[in-house]
């Protein structure tokens, strides 16, 4: 099966004070249609930039996108209007994604009007469709983002994107500002809707548990580049790179048997401007050698699983 | 009890504002031992940070307004204290350490003299002297006393936290408030932050209110944990309890909705519907609507709180004891 | 506490169900309500004309012919005052009307688009402000000739920067928001972007100072009548009318006194009704 979504050397690189800050540094990556890519990252990393440049929200500084067997690197007017038709995003933050003067039908109206091809009933119909998918209730159409909690803000958000029956959908951090008990539902209809359209999904997020619920594939991105990448399972069962292994052992379980051992890191990230070319986590790492100084390749362990580190092989779990 | 070093007794807070009363925090018994870490864990608007507010006497008020209840330190009612003496107790004692480290800190003045001063305000001790213990404060949080002259935002933000946690330990309080403090963070940083807040607490005996929403940190931290609800505790007891044998249908609730590492279920099991109101709450069980063995007389009257095990408190009509 | 006021905020939705609690910015607007009205049926509401002289009953005190009793001329001084209310209301209403418009332009294009543009408006409008405002007015006034129009303009000029900066200083804090990203994400074209999603979002601050604004417009109106720049003889205008009495302040105080309580009266309204609405569209500065 082809690829629906293909990235190549992806780069995006943004001018600051003090140099070249490298958001994101090469990236690459496939995915299929409905399937769910997790990328994960601490803040900083460029995993949010990594979703806006695809989407074109900003411009990529070099490297190639490939939609549907279609190059859209560098799209023309119309070809982006297309384009955002396929392609769509759910936002981190219900509070400020939505515009506090829009009712809740006039927001997921919005791209049905944008798109000019339904008329005004149709749109109405639509609208009513949308919000039943997503489960806001019809007395809230005409009620305004503050008067709703954080979670049927962040349903609003899901119709908009839903709104242009698009193929892929970059889910920016979107359940990380909601309570637990909202959290699983917002993921549970983001889960439902994927298996009635064949959604193709790039699930950003820090949280490590909900990506390895959600995911696929989990590419984990320190400093603008990827890391490591591997399917959900095995990143788990066969972490390789050092990164990983402190981000893993770091997540806080809900339970107080079989407490597994931390590492803690030393240090915190360091500046993505003009970083050196060796591997990135090196000040960081436990096992850093002098081998690191020089660039990391991207090194296929096995099947589909991706690790960027020269000593994996030594690391012992 | 001498042991406890923190007692809440059916403390209830309201918020009056035009048009409606928000009930924030309805009756609620807490109690905190010496040396002891309590995990106080709920959701967005559960009133935890009311209860930490409450006990540090900084709610404004109006619009908050303090019903009825007592909060014992050291046997000694701080509601009834006057603002002069709480100021002896505020920052000295008991000490608070907020969500946010970004804004924590006032950007105009360097790390070190701010942790100096909070030491000077409540001791009598030359500046000097301040200053000298302010570096060492620097150097327990792991951070070189060579930055004392550094301004906040030359901090990252774990770096702000740990600033942050040395002025709130600067004058080696009985009780530290901790409102949330590693949701801003990274989880690495936030591993390593909430390790070296275990290590300081074990050194220097302090006790700690410990405010999340994350189990996980609960789990990591805490030997006693209060689940709150709609300004409830619907359930208390050891982090054994809790952990192991969580009772209340919220408590089960929440554990069921958090997507688990070691689990391949496809879907999460999330708890229906929305928080109550807190400025409309029901007449029976607050969890009543949400729950899923809601019986009638669920929603007539409101539960009291049994002790289904010794130290392991539920406030529901479902549990053993109460059938 | 945030949580709290978000909270209320929606119980009692709508800014004028906010402002319908404020007694005070109620009590402005009924104020201006009802200077407006005497304004727009001053030759129905004036017992004399205003230009009706009558030099043998000049200088008198109250009188039942005359309520408020007689300037130096004989004029009524009810009626000029009923009259005068005219060029105050215009000089506010107008010349503040056109400074926030042309001042929300320049700064909506110039926060929007940034870089070159925004430098250069924003460099001019700093060498604009580098003068005192009054001064600047008094240039003006004093260039164009002393006529109303005139006055409405060289206010209005006077006020364009504020405006300018405060739309682009909210432009600047809307535009960062992240429904302005999602709205290009669904191929919102940049006009629409700043029509539908910044300016209603950005606007608010604006609209209190534009209330405020007037009160100074009228105020400015009132001076530059004083000092012979602004609205020309017959014509009454409060500023004018207290100019007028200057040499009179001993014998006749009242003279100064009616046209002075009625621009304070009317200056304080608007202010009043501008903090007022400041609170009504932002909840969260309260409570």
């Amino acid at each position: 099966m082809a690829a629906l979504l293909e990235v190549n050397g992806l780069k995006k690189y943004f001018k600051s004070g003090s140099g070249m800050l490298h958001a994101v540094d090469d990236i690459s990556f496939t995915l299929e249609a409905g399937k769910t890519l997790g990328v994960v990252g601490e803040s900083g990393c460029g995993k949010t930039t990594l979703g806006r440049t695809i989407l074109h929200l900003t411009d990529p500084t070099d490297g190639e996108i490939v939609f549907e067997g279609k190059d859209i690197s560098n799209p023309t007017k119309n070809e982006l209007k297309a384009m955002r038709e396929e392609m769509q995003i759910i936002f981190q933050d219900p509070y400020s994604s939505l515009n506090p003067r829009m009712s809740v039908s006039t927001a997921i109206m919005e791209p049905l009007v944008l798109q000019g091809k339904l008329s005004k009933a149709e749109i109405r119909d639509e609208v009513k469709t949308l919000m039943d998918t997503v489960g806001i209730a019809k007395r809230f159409e005409n009620a305004y983002p503050h008067e709703l909690d954080g979670g049927r803000r962040q349903r609003i958000g899901i119709a908009r994107a839903l709104a242009l029956k698009p193929k892929f959908i970059v889910c920016d951090e979107p359940v990380s500002a909601l309570d637990v008990s909202i959290q699983a539902q917002i993921i549970n209809l983001m889960l439902d809707l994927q298996e009635e359209r064949g959604l193709a999904y790039m699930f950003v997020t820090h949280d490590l548990s909900v990506v390895k619920y959600i995911s696929n594939d989990i590419m984990v991105m320190y400093l603008g580049q990827m890391v490591e990448k591997a399917p959900a399972d095995e990143l788990f069962t066969n972490t390789l790179h050092p990164y990983t292994k402190a981000l893993l052992s770091a997540i806080p379980v809900p339970s107080i048997r079989n407490k597994k051992e931390r590492i803690i890191m030393q240090g915190e990230i360091t500046s993505p401007i003009n970083p050196k070319p060796g591997c990135r986590f090196m000040a960081r790492c436990p096992y850093a050698a002098e081998d690191c100084a020089a660039p990391q390749v991207l090194e296929e362990h096995s099947a589909n699983h991706f690790v960027a580190c020269c000593k994996y092989k030594t690391i012992k779990n | 009890m001498a042991d406890n070093i923190l007692e809440i007794r059916d403390l209830v807070v309201e918020y009056h504002t035009d048009d409606a009363i928000v009930h924030a925090v309805n009756s609620v018994n807490l109690s905190i031992k010496k040396g002891e870490t309590v995990g106080l864990v709920g959701e967005t608007g559960a009133g935890k940070t009311t209860i930490a507010r409450s006990i540090m006497r900084i709610l404004q008020t109006p619009p908050a307004k303090l019903c009825s209840g007592e909060i014992l330190f050291e046997e000694q009612n701080i509601m009834a204290l006057s603002e002069h003496d709480m100021r002896k107790i505020r920052g000295n004692k008991i000490a608070m350490i907020f969500q946010d480290p970004m804004t924590a800190l006032n950007p105009i003045e360097t790390v070190g003299f701010q942790i100096a001063e909070a030491i000077g305000l409540h001791n009598k001790i030359s500046r000097a002297e301040a200053v000298r213990r302010a570096c060492d404060m620097l150097e327990m949080v792991g951070i070189p006393s060579a930055r004392y002259d550094e301004y906040p935002h030359q901090f990252s933000g774990g770096m702000k936290q740990r600033v942050v946690i040395a002025m709130a330990l600067a004058c080696n309080p009985e009780l530290l408030l901790a409102d949330e403090p590693t949701t801003a963070l990274d989880v690495t940083i936030q591993a390593q932050v909430l390790e070296m807040m275990q290590s300081l607490k074990e050194r220097l005996g302090t006790s700690v209110l410990m405010i999340t929403h994350d189990l996980g940190v609960v789990a990591d931290c805490c030997q006693s944990v209060a689940v709150i609800y709609a300004g409830e505790i619907v359930e208390y007891g050891t982090a054994e309890h809790i952990f192991e044998a969580a009772t209340h249908p919220y408590t089960i609730g929440l554990f069921n909705s958090l997507p688990k590492l070691d689990s391949d279920a496809r879907r999460l099991i999330p708890i229906k519907g929305l928080m109550p109101d807190p400025t409309n709450l029901p007449t029976g069980c607050t969890f009543c609507e949400r729950c899923p063995d809601a019986t009638e007389k669920c929603a007539a009257e409101s539960p009291d709180v049994v002790e289904i095990a010794p130290g392991h408190l539920v406030k529901c009509f479902l549990t053993e004891v109460n059938k | 506490m945030l949580k709290k006021s978000k909270r209320k905020e929606r119980k009692s939705s709508g800014v004028w169900r906010r402002l319908a609690k404020n007694k005070v910015a109620v009590v402005s607007l009924g104020i201006l309500i009802v200077v407006f009205l005497i304004a727009v049926f001053a030759p129905l509401l004036a017992p004399y004309s205003y230009e009706m002289a009558d030099l043998k009953h000049g200088l008198e005190g109250s009188s039942s012919a005359h309520l408020l009793g007689t300037d130096r001329l004989g004029r009524d001084v009810l009626s000029r005052l009923l009259y005068g209310s005219r060029q105050s209301l215009q000089m506010g209403i107008f010349s503040v009307t056109g400074a926030a418009v042309v001042g929300i332009i320049i700064g909506a294009v110039a926060g929007y688009y940034g870089g070159f543009v925004d430098n250069l408006m924003m460099r001019i409008l700093d060498l604009f402000q580098g003068i005192p405002m009054f001064l600047l007015t008094i240039v003006f006034a004093a260039v164009l000739g002393p006529s109303l129009r005139n006055a409405i303009i060289a206010i209005g000029i006077g006020m364009i920067p504020s405006y300018a900066r405060l739309m682009r200083a909210s432009l600047l804090t809307v535009r960062e928001q992240e429904f302005i990203e999602a709205a290009k994400s669904i191929n919102a074209s940049s006009p629409r972007i700043i029509i539908r999603h910044i300016i209603p979002n950005a606007i608010s601050p604006v609209l209190v100072s534009f209330t405020m604004g007037m009160g100074g417009a009228v105020l400015s109106g009132a001076a530059l009548s004083f000092i012979g720049l602004g609205v020309q003889a017959p014509i009454p205008e409060w500023g004018a009318m207290i100019s007028d009495a200057r040499s009179f302040m001993r014998a006749q105080p009242q003279l100064a006194l009616y046209p002075g309580i009625c621009v304070m009266v009317t200056v304080l309204a608007f202010n009043l009704l501008g903090d007022g609405l400041r609170d009504a569209l932002d909840p969260r500065l309260k409570n």
